[in-house]
């Protein structure tokens, strides 16, 4: 090994360089698909491997910090690897290497940016969210996130072609710059009158308690409009499904989980003290945003939509278990704060991997058939059995159902709700457990809404005679699904293993303990004699049963089964719109859920000659918050506009005044 | 893993697999006398199921694998979730690999399973039961999770047969968080095994229908299969309730094999009695619109919650 690459930091830096320049090879020659998609992309994917290697090394070795000697005359870079940097890089690199692999059969020729350019944004996109998760020092940080925003809204606006696509685009540059300037001025107030902006200084900054509590509000104002937490998550269900599928995946599936990251870091590590009534914020967001996202999720008909609200499901049982983790940790309870950082950290990794495994399968449906609209897929479990089986297990796996990772995180979280009544609060100890119950209610709805995503677009009849050409995706896309697929498996089914790296990890970058409890490989005990939870013998034992049956009844069962057109009631044949379109899988949730929703509908009267039903479904936040907010900076703006009269006599005056002004102010 | 573990875990699975359909058979005899019919045979369920494992199958032409899968994944759920309830020992070798939660989990994915195997075919009823389905899913589920979490909080672990062996082997003393979620665990146990208020077992009105009318498409050892699963999922959930409301007369971990004979025939008398009262409770109400099933489970799911705040506050 080289000097160069001899700690696992260099290794790091050595690697998001190589996709650094991945990306600019893409420029030698932007045209040509066949170099980027056979070259450039599988290269960056063992990249993404390489880094995941890496970073699972460096969770076991002591953390390290460079000085880079770039960027700004006196303003050198620092970087730092530790235990939670080491944990979100495994992230990064185990989530994109399935995605580059997809990518890298999945762009076509045709619409929007060339290759080339593609291969540029994508690969920079890669590059600077692994800088955000290496720098030390708010300069860096602050370079790297905005290269991240600017190089993921190039990728969503792919094909700008399309005026939807461009509004998107500017909506998530928007909201992701607000998020900016908040985290730049919780930043300001962590320096604490020191001027030096290295995290170093940051940790070592003596904060007043109500200045500590605004740098951690400010933090989760801006790190939550980037992960899309209620009410800044309008720009999600936009951005997603405008963007092409893998990058879908990379944002959905990696990007939220890096703001994720910025809240850990600011409040675990650079504040330090955290006080228990911080964790309530995120706590009631969170569980806000499970709800809304999963309830959002149910009614869509766009299935990359869908998905994106079902992100913002997810991102919010990840801040509640932050809110948690805050509130345990400052009444002093250790183990319940360490177990549900455990759980957080869990669900990221659970979340990036069966979040991009269902987006990349959008793609491979989007590309078969060129339809997005749930209303027109459905049968192709027939025509496409890989993408349908792999999805199955995103699917069941997101549902949170047993032996998958999805069940496992769940489990985590709702064990740190119930063993938490001893918090000091008593209010809180009331209403702890009603939060396990929201968490719960929003697990279930995660169900219904993966049984409408897989059942309207994998079974049935086809909805669409252009349906029977649909072919199944190609090898490496195939290769990326069942990369992610496998993930998913060994996450659920090693939970031991893992809960036991993420307990370090949680120990070295909050110092809060969980008790060793598991005394055997098998066996998930986070709290000692209070629960566990054996996923691979359970796996076994299921499995053992469902194959004793089968066999049982192949054994003694003599019958022939014969194949005939299902039953139709008499009424003459089924045809594929007897059954429920997306809207009507989503009706109960419209039922009972009103509240959430600004529902218009326009039903056709029993004379129209050409009956049209249709419905439309808006988030509320959107126009009670957002439209008024805009008008009002609108009228602002109007109003300020005055000012500009358009004579140099006027702005000269104004030169005036100020001039007079100033010289009052000093003299 | 002791011999006498072994052997308990094998008698609740026997007595499950045999006791299930002779389980829904009394229930609807009872349902019967109740309303003044003459009540077929309690023998009727098996010699129904037997009947379905001797016909041809008959498959639709457009159904995939997963619909072939989905009665085997059913019934192996269902037989899981029967191998780790306490129905008559505590003493389970399984008790520490799956507790409440993950039993809560293992009637899910049953359930998306199900619900998954009737959009396949794509007929009107199959998606429609589906749907409706689902949705008793998610409302059910949180209100099942409250009654669990009272049941753990008392007894501070969330398996099982620990919570049972803390509650059977307490001086006896009444809970009243317990009293109102035994209330609110009918009504699930009613929702979630398609009984009369949210649906109806014995109807052929096929707008009204939310399990059978996932079920049209299967027939022969499929149908069986599922008939049977159905008949474990009621006999699992009576006994779930016996695990957390009338514990006594389980063996427990310090007895010997003697309690664990003499829990067979109390286990039979609450079957007899869970039969017996829930055929009232069927005879006494009328089936609710489907969109009446939100109130019924909302006011499950806040008889959950006063449990959980009787516990709380109270400590009682």
């Amino acid at each position: 090994m080289t000097p160069l690459v001899s700690s696992p930091l260099s290794a790091c830096l050595v690697l998001l360089t190589l996709w650094a320049l991945t990306g600019l090879a893409g420029l030698a020659r932007p045209m040509s698909l066949g170099f980027v998609a056979r070259m450039l992309f599988p290269f960056g994917a063992l990249c993404g491997i390489a880094l995941a290697v890496v970073a699972a090394m460096s969770l076991s070795s002591p953390e390290e910090q460079l000085t880079l000697r770039i960027g700004l005359p006196n303003l050198p870079m620092h970087v730092r690897l530790d235990a939670l940097s080491g944990s979100f890089l495994l992230l990064l690199g185990a989530a994109s290497a399935g995605i580059s692999i997809f990518a890298a059969g999945y762009f076509r020729r045709g619409q929007g940016t060339p290759p080339g350019l593609l291969c540029l944004q994508y690969h920079l996109f890669l590059a600077s969210m692994g800088f955000v998760l290496l720098a030390d020092d708010a300069y860096a940080f602050m370079v790297a996130w905005e290269t991240m925003a600017l190089s993921s809204y190039f990728l969503v606006t792919a094909q700008h072609g399309i005026p939807e696509i461009r509004r998107a685009g500017f909506l998530y540059l928007l909201i992701a710059h607000l998020g900016a300037i908040a985290i730049l001025l919780s930043f300001g107030v962590m320096q604490g009158g020191s001027w030096f902006f290295t995290f170093d200084s940051m940790r070592s900054a003596n904060l007043a308690p109500g200045w500590a509590a605004a740098a951690f509000l400010l933090a989760l104002a801006g790190f939550g409009a980037k992960a899309g937490l209620v009410p800044m998550h309008v720009w999600l269900p936009e951005a997603h499904p405008a963007a092409p599928s893998p990058v879908s995946a990379l944002m959905s599936g990696v990007m939220l989980k890096t703001a994720v990251y910025g809240v850990l870091r600011v409040t675990f590590d650079l504040l330090g003290n955290v006080e228990w009534w911080w964790g309530l914020v995120p706590l009631a967001l969170g569980l806000l945003s499970a709800v809304y996202g999963v309830v959002f999720a149910a009614v869509q008909t766009e299935m990359k939509r869908l998905l994106a609200f079902s992100s913002i499901e997810n991102i919010g049982i990840v801040f509640t278990a932050l809110g948690l983790a805050i509130t345990f940790r400052g009444v002093g309870m250790h183990a319940l704060a360490a177990l549900s950082l455990v759980a957080l950290l869990y669900h990221c990794l659970n979340h990036a991997l069966m979040k991009s495994l269902l987006f990349l399968a959008t793609g491979a449906v989007l590309h078969s058939t060129g339809e997005r609209n749930l209303g027109r897929l459905g049968g192709l479990i027939h025509r496409m059995p890989w993408v349908a089986w792999l999805t199955l297990v995103g699917a069941l796996a997101l549902a949170g159902l047993p032996p998958l990772n999805g069940f496992v995180s769940e489990w985590l979280l709702l064990q740190a709700f119930l063993f938490a009544h001893d918090v000091p609060q008593t209010f809180i100890n009331m209403l702890l457990p009603l939060g396990a119950a929201v968490v719960a209610l929003a697990a279930a709805l995660a169900a219904y809404v993966m049984v409408k995503f897989f059942g309207v677009i994998f079974l049935g009849k086809p909805r669409e005679e252009s349906l029977s050409g649909a072919h199944d995706a190609g090898f490496l896309e195939r290769a990326g699904l069942v990369w992610l697929a496998a993930g998913c498996f060994v996450l659920g089914l090693m939970p031991t293993q893992v809960v036991g790296v993420l307990r370090g990890v949680v120990e070295r970058f909050s110092g809060a303990t969980l008790p060793e409890a598991s005394t055997s490989w098998w066996l998930l005990a986070p709290l000692p004699d209070r629960a566990s939870y054996s996923a691979p013998l359970f796996f076994l034992a299921t499995t053992a049963l469902v194959v004793v049956t089968i066999l049982t009844v192949r054994h003694f069962y003599r019958r022939r089964a014969t194949r005939v057109a299902p039953w139709y009631c008499g009424f003459g044949p089924l045809t594929a719109r007897m059954q429920d379109t997306a809207e009507g899988f989503g009706q109960p949730i419209r039922h009972i859920f009103t509240g959430f929703f600004a529902m218009r509908r326009e039903l056709p009267s029993p004379f129209d000659r050409s009956p049209r039903y249709r419905v439309t479904v808006e988030d509320r936040i959107w126009r009670g918050l957002y439209l008024p907010l805009g008008s009002l900076v609108q009228r602002i703006a109007d109003a300020v506009a005055w000012l500009q009269q358009g004579r140099i006599a006027t702005y000269l005056l104004y030169s005036f005044v100020t001039l007079v002004a100033l010289l009052a102010l000093v003299l | 893993m002791t011999p006498l573990s072994i052997l308990t875990q094998a008698l609740e699975l026997i007595a499950a697999l045999a006791a299930a359909p002779l389980f829904l058979g009394w229930v609807n005899q009872c349902r019967a006398w109740l309303q003044n019919r003459s009540a077929p045979s309690i023998l009727l369920p098996y010699r129904n199921i037997r009947k379905l494992f001797h016909k041809d199958a008959v498959v639709a032409t457009n159904a995939s694998p997963l619909f072939r899968l989905a009665p085997y994944v059913v019934f192996g759920a269902m037989v899981a979730a029967a191998s780790i309830i306490p129905s008559m020992g505590t003493g389970l070798p399984f008790t520490r690999a799956a507790d409440a939660i993950a039993l809560v989990g293992i009637f899910a994915t049953a359930r998306v399973f199900l619900s998954l195997a009737a959009m396949d075919i794509g007929t009107a009823f199959g998606t429609l039961g589906a749907r409706r389905e689902m949705m008793v899913g998610f409302l059910a589920e949180p209100a099942l999770l409250m009654v669990i979490f009272v049941a753990s909080l008392i007894s501070a672990t969330t398996s099982l047969p620990a919570v049972t062996e803390n509650l059977a082997t307490r001086d006896l003393t009444i809970f009243p968080s317990l009293a109102f979620t035994a209330v609110a665990f009918t009504m699930v146990l009613l929702a979630e095994n398609a009984r009369i208020p949210i649906d109806n077992p014995a109807t052929h009105l096929e707008l009204t229908m939310i399990h059978e009318a996932m079920l049209l498409e299967y027939s022969a050892r499929h149908l069986a299969l599922m008939e049977w699963a159905a008949a474990l999922k009621l006999f699992n959930y009576a006994t779930i309730g016996f695990a957390l409301f009338v514990p006594w007369g389980v063996a427990t971990g310090m007895s010997g094999p003697g309690t664990l004979f003499a829990s067979i025939p109390i286990l039979g008398i609450k079957l007899i009695v869970a039969g017996f009262g829930l055929a009232l409770i069927e005879t006494a109400s009328a089936k609710l619109r489907v969109f009446r099933a939100p109130e019924f489970l909302a006011v499950a799911f806040l008889f959950g919650v006063l449990g959980l705040l009787v516990r709380l506050l109270l400590g009682a």
